[in-house]
């Protein structure tokens, strides 16, 4: 039985509890595969840890990108020091989202300070709200809670509702204290729930071209490939209005790019609004690729076009991966990244002919909201291409990724988050870093990731040069450690 | 601390944990929530130093630390971090809800001393104050419950040993090429420096010599005031404050007589080494002077700069006299104290005896972008500030210089505008910026 969507209630539940995820495990990518269908996966608790990520900068990457919404931090000056960089995205991506002219993000924070812990920070609130409206116009104002607030017990919920009615506009209170979870991609969902619970309105008008693409900021691929099937993307929430977000309930499906970021907005739009979540996992490796578009064929009524469209897509990209595979044949590789988004890349490289040698990856989901299994990307990455022996959940712990590395010396590394790579370049090992997340999609992105793998074990000179001047800040007897030593409990 | 800000220009108190990353085999270590070492490091942007960034200990408070107290858990981490991490020093930062619930991480840390292991705690709640200020804390925590320990007993005051205390590390995005620069100027008057920070730095061996400095050395407006107040209580050295980035020929001679003045130096010494200096310093301004004279084009004539207190002085000094672009509407957002604000208004005041520099004490940089957005000027004009202003320039025609953190426009590595090195890369800077608009 997955979880229901309570839109009644201000918070969503983090994802330990309200999905048994995990941040810890060391083993086989099949047995976890097994554990997680079998609903005995254990979480194993780490007894060193380095810094994770946290809740209120994911919770903001849902919201910061939409183009006329403000954000208010509801906390110390530091819980949103890292918000600058989605301005920073807002403006670089604008281009590839039809936004040529990107707005300055309005971002802020009530700057609480030891007064507010001790009196509270209610009052702070409502005036930023005002201020914030006054200053921006914004057609919604998001608050983030944090640590402070939510410890302090600030009551940001009536603070909310009352300001609303005040200003007129929506003011969603999104519940993303840091300390609540170990996985900050409970974040994505505290996020999500503030724009279908505030933001999404009842359909007014179906519209049976449009279809809910849940993403991050990556170039617009769904434009062309829907246009020649008859649909049309609308993507959800960075370049999104909170116009065009109203129309969310009104799409004939949600797809999703990555199940990790958009599991719970998929739910919440079906369950809510009887849009209906596609559940299949994302169109990353051959199989999965012709399995996503059947089901997204069959979701939307369009199957006859997703064939037409797929016999197009073989004929232009097959030959060319094909080429590909040649090249890359027997290499072999290590993925670190966030959950289904590292599943996607194994089904990449795979596809391409390497040998997947083991993945890093931050957290994992036994089942997304939606609770079906054909929805997760690792059990289809290892039923389409065999085991990943290595394969470690490891929370974004840097020095677990070290120890791992630094033994299996692939031939080339894939991260997908910063701070990763520079282990790679360090022992030498060429190393991608790929920020758009569409990049490995459909036919296509084997043939994207295929290139790019091939330049980087081609130019490989400046790592090669820079792994002999590396220094390293971990203890020899570390390295020499299993890299689950760490790790509470039996594998 | 105060009302709400937009686009902040500095971080959390935590932000600190910077201060020690720059210490070279120093490690941080984080008594607070999860995300929180994440979020100073990607304030930054760049520069991890040996142990910073995703390298960083932190228990991640969760619920149940909470609500039955983190100490065990930082116990736990902190011998992990001993086994784990290649470092001769961990300093414990204790965040928000660490600092809410109450534990007693002094304890805890006084305990790994008395087991033999170097630690220092400092108290460094988000709330409480900002980087700025508990940069002071965490280096004063360290000569407190490091250096303090392991001083050599007795040992000879040397008066031509000098500490010295300037850019705050990573908060000061040239900090690395800055203090570069002041250690080659100090060592040019017959001093020798502990830098303290960055690659120049001897590490922690210098810090344990920090007591038998003859003085201290503070270039900078406000922050770290509290740094030399302590060593001055704890060790009797006295200390000399210059109040803002010394740039250029003018204020970098300035700094260097007063720092020979106070320390009593051979002064044919210093002339002979300022001398030096300053020929090859003016023999660059006159060539800029024919580039500035001769340019049948457009160059800027006026600049507004939204930066911390030392820059916004220092920038002011050196850009009116030296380069003679003139100072406009000015915008401290560094949070400056108020019992500092007049003196920096004074000091802004002395730059000019012909015209007034307006300048704004604001953390709200929202605010300084809206006067930036009204004010109007004639000629071209300039705009030094963070990446968050590079979006205001374009819209109001200002060229655009990205000096202030967060700057995710620009790469910096060794780059310093102090001194009379410093002054010149700053005048490249800018009319590379400018030059780069021509076709």
């Amino acid at each position: 039985m997955s979880p229901r969507v309570n839109l009644g209630s201000p918070q969503v539940e983090p994802r330990e509890a309200r999905l048994g995820s995990i941040t810890g495990y060391a083993g086989s990518a099949e047995e976890l595969v097994r554990r997680s269908h079998g609903k005995c996966l254990k979480e194993r608790r780490r007894s060193f840890s380095q810094c994770l990520g946290c809740s209120t900068s994911n919770a903001a990457c849902t919201v910061i990108l939409i183009q006329d919404a403000a954000v208010i931090s509801h906390g110390p000056v530091g819980c949103s020091t890292c918000f600058h960089e989605f301005a920073f995205t807002y403006r670089v991506n604008g281009v590839h989202r039809g936004v040529e002219e990107p707005t300055q993000r309005r971002i802020f924070t009530t700057n609480l300070d030891e007064k507010d812990t001790v009196f509270g920070g209610a009052r702070k609130l409502a005036e930023a709200i005002r201020e914030v409206h006054r200053r921006t116009g914004a057609k919604a104002v998001f608050v983030l809670t944090t640590c402070a607030s939510g410890i302090i017990g600030d009551d940001v919920e009536s603070v909310a509702q009352e300001a609303e009615e005040e200003i007129g506009v929506p003011v969603v209170a999104i519940f993303c204290e840091g300390f609540r979870s170990r996985i900050w991609t409970s974040g994505f969902d505290s996020g999500y729930h503030g724009v279908v619970r505030k933001l999404v309105k009842p359909p007014v008008q179906e519209q049976p071209d449009l279809v809910n693409v849940v993403n991050f900021w990556g170039a617009d691929i769904f434009s062309e490939l829907f246009a020649r099937i008859g649909l049309r993307p609308n993507y959800l929430t960075p370049y999104a209005t909170v116009e065009s977000l109203s129309h969310a309930s009104e799409a004939v499906a949600t797809v999703q790019i990555c199940a990790t970021l958009g599991s719970y907005l998929g739910a919440a739009l079906e369950q809510a609004y009887g849009v209906p979540e596609i559940r299949s996992a994302a169109p990353y490796g051959i199989g999965q690729t012709e399995r996503w578009w059947r089901e997204f064929g069959r979701l939307t009524g369009k199957q006859l076009e997703v064939e037409a469209l797929l016999k197009e897509e073989r004929a232009e990209w097959l030959p060319r991966i094909d080429e590909l595979r040649q090249k890359l044949s027997g290499k072999t590789a290590f993925v670190a990244a966030g959950a289904s988004h590292g599943h996607a890349l194994i089904a990449v490289l795979r596809e391409l002919g390497l040998e997947v040698r083991g993945a890093a990856v931050f957290h994992h989901d036994p089942l997304y909201d939606n609770g079906a299994p054909t929805a997760d990307a690792l059990c289809g990455a290892v039923r389409d291409y065999g085991d990943v022996p290595r394969y470690q959940v490891c929370n974004k712990q840097e020095f677990e990724l070290v120890n791992i590395l630094n033994r299996e010396r692939p031939d080339v590394f894939l991260a997908r988050h910063g701070g990763m790579t520079s282990w790679g370049a360090r022992f030498g090992i060429p190393t991608v870093l790929v920020g758009d997340e569409h990049f490995g999609m459909n036919y296509r992105g084997l043939v994207n990731y295929g290139a790019r793998i091939l330049d980087a074990l081609e130019n490989d000179e400046f790592v090669t040069n820079l792994a002999r001047h590396a220094s390293v800040p971990y203890t020899r007897w570390w390295l020499e450690q299993a890299p689950d030593a760490f790790l509470e409990g039996e594998s | 601390m105060g009302g709400m800000i937009e686009q902040e220009r500095f971080a959390c108190a935590l932000g600190a944990m910077q201060t020690v990353v720059a210490i070279p085999r120093a490690v941080p270590v984080l008594h607070s929530g999860p995300g929180c070492g994440t979020m100073v490091s990607r304030f930054f942007g760049q520069g991890a130093g040996h142990a910073g960034g995703n390298t960083v200990p932190c228990t991640n408070a969760t619920e149940a630390d909470v609500v039955f107290g983190g100490e065990g858990r930082l116990r736990e981490v902190l011998d992990g971090t001993a086994k784990v991490i290649d470092a001769d020093l961990q300093v414990v930062l204790t965040g928000c809800t660490a600092d809410i619930v109450g534990d007693d991480a002094g304890e805890v840390v006084r305990g790994i001393r008395a087991s033999g292991r170097d630690a220092v705690h400092v108290s460094a709640a988000g709330f409480k104050s900002n980087n700025l200020v508990s940069h002071s804390r965490v280096v004063n925590a360290i000569v407190d419950q490091y250096v303090d320990g392991k001083a050599r007993k007795g040992a000879w005051r040397d008066p031509r040993l000098v500490n010295v205390f300037a850019s705050v590390p990573f908060q000061d995005p040239f900090w690395k090429g800055n203090l570069r620069e002041l250690k080659r100027l100090l060592e040019g008057l017959g001093l020798r420096a502990n830098i303290l920070f960055g690659p120049e730095s001897g590490g922690l061996a210098e810090w344990v010599t920090i007591p038998e400095a003859g003085f201290n050395l503070l270039v900078s407006a406000w922050a770290g005031l509290d740094i030399v107040r302590h060593l001055e209580e704890k060790y009797e050295q006295p200390f000399l404050h210059f109040p803002y980035l010394p740039i250029g020929g003018n204020e970098t001679t300035r700094l260097l007589r007063q720092v020979a003045d106070f320390a009593e130096l051979d002064r044919s010494v210093a002339e002979a080494f300022i001398a030096r200096e300053e020929v090859g310093f003016y023999e660059e301004i006159q060539d800029l002077a024919t580039f500035l004279l001769e340019f049948r084009y457009n160059l800027p004539e006026h600049y507004h700069a939204i930066h911390d207190a030392g820059y916004v002085v220092g920038l002011a000094k050196f850009l009116l006299h030296e380069v003679g672009i003139v100072p406009k509407e000015q915008f401290i957002v560094d949070d400056t104290p108020e019992e500092f604000q007049e003196a920096i208004r004074r000091e802004l005041a002395a730059t000019s005896g012909k015209r007034e520099i307006p300048v704004t004490f604001d953390p709200d940089a929202g605010l300084a972008q809206e006067a930036i957005r009204g004010a109007s000027h004639r000629g071209r004009g300039l705009l030094i500030g963070s990446g968050w202003d590079k979006l205001l320039a374009h819209e109001n025609g200002l060229d655009f210089l990205s000096a202030a953190v967060p700057s995710p426009y620009r790469l910096v590595l060794t780059t310093g505008y102090l001194g009379y090195r410093g002054g010149l890369r700053l005048i490249e800077d800018i009319y590379d910026r400018v030059l780069a608009t021509y076709k």
